[in-house]
C-alpha cells in the first residue's frame, strides 16, 4: 500500500480517467514491477466517460457496466487507487507532490492525466442550482435524479458533441430542450459545414428547439434556487427547468503549472510526452503536443483514442520501449440512430468533398488540404471511415471526382 | 449464467461464467483479461474488440461490423468484435481467442 510520505511511489499517475487508467493497465501488461499509484479525485473506480451522455443517461447500462476494469483489477495488479483527493501540489526538484488532504507523497515519475473541468459559463446565475455539466458520473446521476423528479424543459447551452448527445437523450426520454449555441452553427469547432447543417436539421426534425448564433447573457432563477430560464443577448427569455453547460473544458493543470511547467493552454510535452520538468508526463485531454497528423500544430486532442495512446505511450517508454506518439486520431458520436465515426484533423482543411447522401442519412465528409485528405468525417457509413483512415495515414492526394462518387470504394483510391 | 472459455494472446486459456446479456466484450473485461482495449466501450465504433469466436448459436455479423474488421490486419474467417457479441443460453460454451494488437 502507499502510505503518505513513506516510500516512494515509482509511477504516480495523477488523475483516474481513461488515461490515467490506461497508463496503469499499459504499465503492468508490458511487465512493469515497480509501485503504481492513481490519484483520482472522484470516489469511484476508473469508469468510461462517452455512455455518460448516451448509453447510461438513457438507462440502457447500469454504472457497473461502465467501470474500465473490475473494481478487483486494480488490487490483484498491485495498482493502488487513491480515490476522492487530488494533487494540489508539485515540488519537482524534490519529486514530491502534496494531496488535497494534506498528505505527501514522493514520486519516481509523474504522470499527469488530470484531464479538465468543464468550462463553467462566465455570466451572472451560473451557480445556480439545476445547472450541470456532464462529465462525471455525479454531474449524471444529479441531472437524472432531476428529470426522474419532474423536470421537463432543459436548455443545452453549447452546440459541441456533450450538447448534442445530451440533447439526443433527452429528446428520446420526452423532455422538451432548446439548444443554444453562440456560433452562426453547430460543431463549429471541429467539423465542415456540412456536418453541421445535417445535425441542426436532424436534431430539429426530432423536436429539438436549436438555435444559432444566439449569444447568452445571464441565466435567471430564484436567487439562491434554482434556475428558471436563460435570458439571451437580444432579449429573449427561454423558460428552463434545468441547464446543461456543454462550453468545453478547462485543462486541470494549474498545480503542475504553478511547479513551473512549460504550457498555457495544457501542459506542453514533447514527441514522447515528456513536459519540462524532469521525469512528469502529461497525457490525454490536458497534454499539448505538436500533432503529427495536423502539420505539426500545437493542440490538446479531447478524444479517449488519445487519452489511451498517449497512456499507452507513456507506459512503454517506462518499461524501456520509448518510441515517438504517433496515432492517427479518431472520434465517434451517437446521437439518435446516428452512428459519427470522425477519422484525422479537420482544421486547416481548404476543400471538402461530400460522398454519399446526407438525406438518405448515410454519408461522408471528406476533409482536403492542398489536394491530400486530412480528415474524414463518416455518418452511418463505417466502410468509408475504415477505408478512408487508410487515405488519411497515407497522406494520398485523390481526385476529388473519384473522393465523391460513391460507387467507388476509397479502398482504390490511396 | 452461460459459460465462456477466453483464450489471451499468450494461449492462457481461462472457462468463466457469464451473465446472459452481458456482451462478450464485457466478459472478458469483467473476468480480468487486460488485453482488450475496446476503447469505444462497445458501441461498434473501433475495432479495438476484435476476437475469434468459435461457437454454435452465434448471430451473424452485421454490415458494420464486418467493415470495422476489415481494418485489422489479423482479420480471419472466425474473426468478431467482441462488443457485438450478446451473451445467451444458445452460447453456451463459446470459444474465444482475443486477437493479436493491430
Amino acid at each position: 500500500m502507499v502510505a503518505g510520505g513513506g516510500d516512494p511511489v515509482d509511477v504516480l499517475i495523477v488523475g483516474g480517467g481513461h488515461a490515467g487508467a490506461q497508463c496503469a493497465i499499459a504499465l503492468r501488461q508490458n511487465g512493469y514491477a515497480g509501485s503504481v499509484a492513481i490519484v483520482g479525485r472522484e470516489h469511484e473506480p476508473p469508469y468510461e466517460r462517452p455512455p455518460l451522455s448516451k448509453e447510461y443517461f438513457a438507462r440502457e447500462k447500469s454504472f457497473e457496466r461502465l467501470y474500465i476494469r473490475p473494481p478487483q483489477f486494480w488490487e490483484e495488479k498491485d495498482i493502488a487507487l487513491l480515490l476522492g483527493c487530488e494533487v494540489v501540489k508539485v515540488d519537482p526538484a524534490a519529486k514530491q507532490v502534496v494531496l488535497s488532504d494534506g498528505t505527501m507523497m514522493t514520486y519516481g515519475t509523474l504522470v499527469w492525466a488530470a484531464g479538465g473541468d468543464p468550462r463553467r459559463l462566465p455570466c451572472a446565475g451560473s451557480d445556480l442550482a439545476g445547472v450541470h455539466a456532464v462529465r462525471t458520473r455525479a454531474d449524471c446521476d444529479q441531472l437524472m435524479g432531476e428529470t426522474d423528479g419532474g423536470v421537463k424543459r432543459v436548455t443545452v447551452i453549447g452546440g459541441g458533441y456533450i450538447g448534442l448527445e445530451a440533447a439526443a437523450v433527452l429528446t428520446k426520454m420526452g423532455v422538451a430542450v432548446t439548444l443554444l449555441e453562440a456560433a452562426s452553427r453547430v460543431l463549429a469547432r471541429v467539423a465542415g459545414p456540412d456536418l453541421s447543417a445535417f445535425y441542426e436539421a436532424e436534431h430539429r426534425a426530432h423536436g429539438v428547439d436549436l438555435r444559432t448564433g444566439v449569444a447568452v447573457e445571464r441565466l435567471i432563477g430564484i436567487p439562491g434556487g434554482r434556475v428558471t430560464g436563460v435570458a439571451l443577448q437580444d432579449g429573449t427569455v427561454v423558460a428552463a427547468d434545468a441547464v446543461i453547460v456543454g462550453i468545453g473544458i478547462v485543462p486541470a493543470v494549474a498545480p503542475l503549472i504553478a511547479a513551473g511547467a512549460a504550457g498555457a493552454n495544457g501542459i506542453d510535452v514533447d514527441a514522447f510526452c515528456r513536459t519540462s520538468l524532469p521525469d512528469v508526463y502529461a497525457v490525454g485531454d490536458c497534454a499539448s503536443f505538436a500533432c503529427d497528423f495536423a502539420d505539426g500544430a500545437v493542440m490538446r486532442v479531447e478524444s479517449v483514442q488519445n487519452a489511451n495512446d498517449q497512456a499507452t505511450c507513456v507506459a512503454k517508454a517506462l518499461c524501456g520501449e520509448a518510441r515517438p506518439y504517433r496515432a492517427l486520431p479518431w472520434f465517434w458520436s451517437n446521437q439518435y440512430d446516428l452512428k459519427l465515426q470522425t477519422a484525422g484533423i479537420s482544421v486547416g482543411y481548404d476543400q471538402t468533398v461530400l460522398r454519399g447522401d446526407p438525406a438518405a442519412r448515410s454519408f461522408s465528409v471528406i476533409y482536403l488540404k492542398t489536394g491530400r485528405v486530412i480528415a474524414l468525417d463518416c455518418v452511418n457509413a463505417v466502410k468509408d471511415y475504415v477505408q478512408g483512415r487508410k487515405l488519411v495515414e497515407a497522406q494520398a492526394c485523390p481526385d476529388p471526382g473519384c473522393l465523391a462518387n460513391d460507387r467507388l470504394p476509397l479502398k482504390g483510391l490511396a | 449464467m452461460v459459460s465462456v472459455t477466453i483464450i489471451d494472446r499468450a494461449g492462457r486459456e481461462e472457462t468463466v461464467e457469464a451473465a446472459p446479456g452481458l456482451s462478450v466484450m464485457e466478459t472478458i473485461r469483467q473476468a480480468g483479461f487486460d488485453e482488450l482495449e475496446a476503447m469505444c466501450g462497445g458501441s461498434c465504433s473501433c475495432a479495438t474488440c476484435h476476437v475469434y469466436a468459435q461457437g454454435e448459436g452465434l448471430v451473424p455479423l452485421s454490415a458494420d461490423e464486418d467493415d470495422l474488421l476489415d481494418s485489422s490486419d489479423h482479420r480471419r474467417a472466425d474473426s468478431r468484435l467482441s462488443c457485438q457479441i450478446r451473451l445467451s443460453a444458445a452460447l453456451e460454451g463459446l470459444r474465444v481467442t482475443i486477437a493479436p494488437e493491430d
